[in-house]
């Protein structure tokens, strides 16, 4: 956990954050990071409203704070609209958007069904898309406020059997940097991270001889952890990164694909 | 504050507009102020002034002070 006087220097305490996808993996971690730093957070999930509220429980628990859940399809027009209004509601403002919930279906090329290019395109393009416009929205009455997409490696540098999540990833790149462009005179930054390869259940279900390939490729000799993404998100949520927008930080340990 | 003066300051505030300008026929790309951008900070000014939130059809829709008035009339603004 940070020390008070990190936490003056992050000035991330009682900003109101959203991660979306914040169940497990990344998100999770993302939120937690936020949640210790002070921040007031609301977790979102898509589907499974135990385990969301089982997260919301365990993070209130450990922070000793209210964190709060909002059940969501981040794709869905109206579901989105509704989740800031509660936002709004609630808080009155929003401070910090993570967009975080994504989707991975591997498929070669030849093996590309239109159902996994729409339903990627979907969470990945459109929801990011969808909670930018809304959270912009919100952070624009304060002209304030950080939003940080996560993309990947893969959007950057791409990866044999990953055509339409690369495509999906490198869309988060140039919606970045479009976005960062037209929302800096409201004082809002927008930057992604682009994480490598990370130790989250999606990649422990990878067979041990590509798991080893993959770890083989990052010089730094070992995987990621969630953790390492969620104190990049942190520098991009927080005052440290006051003057920094439109950016794509890798956190891949010095990754090759 | 009246709500008519509240929509009249905020359409001020936002689009930086002299004291004296007409706003009862002001339309949107009337004024250079009146440009996207300064449709969502105009948006914004509303928002906060009348503590609404506008629709995305709403902001889309919002093409003149009338319309402004008609669309917050909708979230519960009572206009005389």
């Amino acid at each position: 956990m940070a020390s008070s006087s990190n936490d003056d220097v992050l000035n991330v305490a009682g900003k109101v954050v959203l991660v979306t996808g914040s169940t497990r993996g990344i998100g999770f971690a993302v939120a937690k990071r936020l949640a210790q730093s002070g921040a007031n957070v609301f977790l979102n999930g898509v589907s499974d409203a135990a385990l969301l509220e089982e997260r919301r429980r365990a993070l209130e628990e450990e922070v000793g704070r209210p964190v709060q859940a909002l059940l969501f399809d981040v794709s869905n027009p109206a579901h989105v609209a509704d989740a800031y209004r509660q936002i709004f509601q609630r808080c009155k403002r929003l401070d910090v958007l993570v967009n975080n919930a994504g989707i991975l279906q591997d498929r070669l090329v030849g093996m590309i069904d239109e159902g996994t290019i729409q339903a990627t395109l979907d969470v990945n393009v459109t929801g990011v898309i969808l909670n930018l416009q809304a959270a912009a929205r919100l952070m624009t009455r304060n002209k304030s406020g950080s939003i940080v997409n996560v993309g990947s490696i893969v959007g950057r540098v791409g990866n044999a059997g990953q055509v339409v999540y690369g495509g999906s990833k490198a869309a988060v790149m140039g919606i970045t940097q479009s976005a960062a462009k037209e929302l800096a005179a409201q004082n809002i930054r927008v930057n992604a991270v682009a994480p490598g390869f990370i130790d989250t259940d999606m990649t422990r279900k990878l067979p041990a001889d590509i798991h080893e390939q993959r770890v083989q490729s990052i010089r730094m000799g070992r995987i990621g952890t969630a953790e390492d993404v969620a104190d990049a998100v942190l520098f991009f949520a927080s005052d440290l990164s006051r003057y920094v927008t439109g950016q794509v930080l890798g956190v891949d340990g010095g990754m090759l694909i | 504050m009246t709500p008519e003066e509240k929509l009249a300051a905020a359409f001020q505030a936002a689009l930086l507009l002299p004291a004296d300008t007409d706003l009862n026929h002001l339309t949107y790309h009337d004024i250079p102020q009146w440009d996207s951008m300064g449709h969502m900070q105009l948006v914004a000014q509303l928002e906060k002034s009348f503590d609404v939130m506008l629709e995305t059809d709403d902001v889309l829709n919002m093409s003149s002070y009338q319309k402004a008035r008609e669309i917050l009339s909708r979230h519960g603004v009572e206009f005389k």
